[in-house]
């Protein structure tokens, strides 16, 4: 097994997880009152693993940065939670939704941990309805369900457009109801700026108030990193502008590997970028893809046309569109994987037929989807003949129950009515597969440091499949993590408090006020968002949707050169010693500086084509992605040693015993 | 296009603040009214001068941070947006902008256009939850139908952000209609009544503890809600008041 030990538990498959429930060792109630958990991030994973944690009876410290633990960027996910219960009768079933995730993932995650967030998915439904979270019901008063992408099921759960807006509430009520009985203490405007290692274990953290701009420390016998990903590297993503690897990181840097940097999701159904002034991208839910068909003109002459403004794309007839992607795929149409469809969406507009000024645009057109629903409505209301104006009105009332708040939201932003002409959308960052490395028991690479949620790497492979994310955040802490903790905690029961007074607190507080002093002594003219938008063109343009050799050696150069730059010029006006929201940035750029050399490194030595990476020198005559099963099927740890350039990789190889490895086809 | 801006600048919770001129050229009517700040944050680095702080994260409608009072109103002027969805084309070349932080005791200034916003929080905690335990197993969420109308009334309720623009909004900072989102999803679901009483008493005595206003039925709150939040909610929240409060 070498250095990276996965500590998957024998015996078959289906067994795994309950048996090593049964085998791990406890804490007893009254000890888990002397044992302290420092939890960092307080989204899906943060927020349930606290409340969990804090139920079973250990002491729970959370820390957000944002002001209340309900903004993690958790509350933005739109489409839905994935379980396998099999409400619709479709043929589902815990070993579909693991085969799924991990055909949809490209075959480049761990079977084990995959089936069991398929197991456990099932709970999380039961969980959340029992705390009250208003999931969206049909007429009989049972759960609905909708499909999103890469599979043939209705297994998504959803409560409008808001689904992890409604989850991230339940797990926030859950830590609420421990805050208020004084098993959590909830630190909010707070970040951790680096994580402290006594005798080789994690025990605790240096933070900053970001109010006062104190520097404070705080110790547990176990810290747990649900941080989220770092897509914010490329500058423009449809993440939260706060969204940092700063936690992530640090840890990296004291030791916890960072597995496959470069699995980036680059989401197929984004409002496209308007301008250079634009900070942020809006995501158009997946779940858009149920009933919305993308296309692009036939003819390169329309697409000017559409361009310049000359032609609507509703004088388009059906023989004159191209929809690229049911013509490609006509066994999964509309609802491909991420990747695939994004892949395909920039092929087009490659290739000149892209539909916005820019040019990097595709149509999402809820034409047919209005008709299909309002002749449905007009037979079940009884109408004879209805015309198609009033087949058209009642079809839009229906698409407007679905979707209303994602319709609104793209109206407001691009000052287009989505009713009656097509959505424009485009490919962008949303989601990062890679992260910390962490065992089955989510255990980093560091004893005591936990890492749960998109902050580790350990589910998804190559590409998550839609409303996976909120499964997976919700299943490490609601039911992995206040388990599998508790093996490695069993060994600190006599422990007693870890003192904050020791030479290793120091020289961590040490290294995080030298830090911040080099990061105010920049010289030059340019502030901190003139880097990070700069390190964002270079990734996204070497980096994205299609890598080659040539590139990604220019990008480390690149990032490596405007690293040094920033160390050396970056303007932060203010004082270290107050509320500081430009010396916050310039902490987080800075670390991404760090984090984007080592993606372009992975990326580059990672000579195969699987999921959202792909490599130009490997694809099929058709496009398609072509994966490397005899040289690359492991996922690549990188340990620190220094620069990013310096890092070691080390292999955890992966074994396919449930699932034969095929080419993925959507065909 | 050309802007005059009046933003209130204040140092930190101690000091006095003010309102400070700004003008602001090169605005287009694509950006985001959060994107024309960060243009100006831009151009006062570059001189040297301290960025105007403001309170912002997802940038999309839905983590409820942005908080600022534009022209008087919360949000600006457009409705059923925040701040950060709100864009310049609804602002004319020439035009004088007032962006102050959102005005309220119980929402201490932190820092330029930044609150404190914890006393949201406070209220939460005092009861915005149904006791089950995360660990436990609870039963098939199949075996509690609910009427599809009363999940979505629910849904409707739950879908507060948490922002304060109904609090900025009102006259009397009250915090009713925020409260009563959360007493109203889960009075109306099953899973909500065990606990009904307790909860609405809790969180109103939690309110009030924070120094929020008292409600007037002004419907202020109602109509600056960036996500529609309903009176209606008040009013279910005052019947459950009242109804745990003579039950005893």
């Amino acid at each position: 097994m070498g250095i990276l030990d996965s500590k998957e538990p024998q015996g078959p498959l289906a067994n795994k997880w309950t048996q090593h429930k049964n085998e791990i060792d406890l804490v007893n109630p009254a000890n888990k009152r002397n044992i302290d958990i420092i939890i960092v991030g307080t989204g899906l994973a943060g927020g349930s693993a606290a409340a969990t944690l804090a139920e079973l009876g250990y002491n729970v410290k959370t820390f957000c940065y944002q002001d209340s633990p309900r903004r993690a960027h958790s509350i933005a996910a739109q489409g839905g939670v994935n379980a396998a219960k099999n409400y619709q009768g479709d043929g589902d079933s815990v070993y579909r939704l693991f085969y799924d995730t991990v055909k949809g993932g490209d075959y480049r995650s761990r079977e084990s941990n995959v089936y069991r967030l398929a197991e456990v998915s099932s709970n999380i439904i039961d969980q959340c309805v029992a705390q009250g979270v208003p999931f969206a019901r049909e007429y009989g008063g049972l759960l609905d369900n909708r499909s999103f992408g890469g599979v043939l099921v209705s297994r998504t759960f959803y409560a409008k457009g808001q689904t992890g807006q409604q989850l991230l509430l339940g797990a926030y009520g859950a830590m609420n109801r421990q805050i208020q009985r004084g098993k959590i203490k909830s630190y909010t405007r707070h970040e951790m700026l680096d994580l402290v290692l006594v005798e080789g274990k994690a025990r605790g953290i240096i933070a900053r108030d970001l109010v006062s701009g104190e520097i404070e420390r705080h110790s547990a016998h176990a810290v747990v990193l649900a941080t989220g990903g770092y897509g914010n590297l490329f500058f423009l993503s449809t993440y939260a502008m706060g969204a940092n690897v700063m936690a992530a990181w640090r840890a990296h840097r004291r030791g916890a590997f960072f597995a496959n940097p470069c699995f980036t999701q680059i989401h197929p159904t984004c409002i496209p970028v308007s301008g250079e002034h634009q900070s942020k991208l809006t995501l158009m839910s997946e779940s858009l893809r149920n009933d919305g068909r993308i296309w692009v003109p036939k003819r390169k002459e329309d697409a000017i046309a559409i361009r310049e403004g000359k032609l609507k794309p509703v004088q388009l007839s059906e023989e004159e569109r191209d929809y690229y992607l049911e013509r490609r795929y006509p066994a999964f149409g509309n609802l491909v994987p991420r990747d695939v469809a994004s892949r395909a969406a920039k092929e087009r507009c490659d290739a000149g037929f892209g539909v916005n000024k820019t040019g990097e645009a595709v149509f999402l057109d809820f034409a047919s989807a209005i008709m299909r629903y309002g002749k449905e409505k007009a037979l079940t209301s009884g109408m004879k003949e209805p015309d198609d104006n009033t087949i058209r009105e009642l079809g839009e009332k229906i698409v407007e129950a679905k979707y209303g708040n994602l319709f609104q939201m793209y109206e407001k932003i691009v000052d287009a009515n989505p009713y009656k002409t097509p959505m424009m959308i485009y490919p962008a960052v949303h989601y990062t597969m890679g992260g910390l490395w962490v065992d089955y028991n989510l255990q980093t690479t560091i004893p005591g440091c936990y890492a749960a949620g998109e902050a580790n790497f350990s589910d998804h492979g190559a590409n998550r499949l839609g409303a996976s994310a909120l499964m997976q955040g919700l299943a490490d802490g609601y039911f992995v993590l206040p388990y599998t903790i508790g093996d490695y905690l069993s060994d600190d029961i006599r422990t007693g408090a870890i003192p904050t007074d020791s030479p290793e607190f120091d020289a961590a507080e040490k290294d995080v006020r030298d830090r911040m002093e080099k990061l105010m002594s920049g010289t030059g003219i340019h502030s901190v968002d003139y880097y990070h938008k700069k390190l964002g063109k270079i990734m996204w343009n070497k980096c994205g949707m299609s890598r080659n050799e040539k590139e990604l050696k220019e990008a480390i150069k690149e990032i490596a050169e405007l690293r040094k730059d920033f160390w050396e010029n970056v303007k932060i006006p203010g004082s270290p010693d107050s509320k500081n929201q430009e010396l916050e940035k310039a902490g987080r750029v800075a670390d991404f500086l760090e984090l984007g050399e080592l993606f372009a490194k992975d990326a580059l030595e990672r000579n195969e084509s699987c999921g959202g990476h792909f490599r130009e020198e490997y694809q099929t005559p058709e496009g398609e992605a072509l994966r490397d099963d005899e040289n690359f099927k492991f996922v690549s740890a990188w340990e620190y040693m220094g620069e990013p350039s310096a890092a070691k990789l080390h292999k955890e190889n992966l074994v396919y015993e449930n699932i034969k490895l095929k080419t993925r086809s959507y065909k | 296009m050309k802007l005059h801006l009046k933003i209130w600048r204040q140092k930190d919770a101690s000091t006095k603040g003010q309102m400070v001129d700004y003008t602001l050229d090169g605005v287009e009517s694509d950006m985001s009214f959060l994107e024309m700040l960060d243009i100006l944050n831009e151009e006062l680095i570059s001189k040297g001068e301290e960025p105007i702080e403001f309170d912002h994260d997802c940038r999309e409608g839905i983590c409820g941070t942005c908080s600022l009072q534009i022209n008087g109103r919360p949000h600006g002027p457009d409705t059923m947006i925040t701040v950060c969805q709100l864009h310049m084309r609804s602002f004319n070349d020439g035009d004088e902008i007032v962006i102050e932080p959102w005005r309220a005791k119980a929402f201490p200034v932190i820092k330029d256009l930044i609150v404190d916003r914890s006393a949201f929080d406070r209220i939460q905690q005092a009861g915005g939850y149904i006791s089950v335990n995360t660990s436990g197993r609870p039963v098939d969420a199949n075996t509690i139908p609910i009427k599809k109308h009363i999940a979505d009334t629910a849904m409707d309720a739950a879908t507060c952000i948490g922002c304060g623009a109904c609090v900025a909004a009102c006259k009397n900072a009250s915090a009713m209609l925020f409260t009563s989102a959360k007493v109203s999803q889960f009075a109306l679901l099953p899973q909500g009544q065990v606990e009904a009483p307790e909860r609405v008493q809790n969180m109103v005595r939690q309110m009030d503890l924070e120094g929020f206003g008292n409600c007037t039925n002004t419907g202020a709150c109602e109509i600056e809600c960036p996500k529609g939040i309903s009176l209606e909610n008040i009013a279910r929240m005052n019947r459950e008041y009242l109804s745990a409060t003579v039950k005893g």
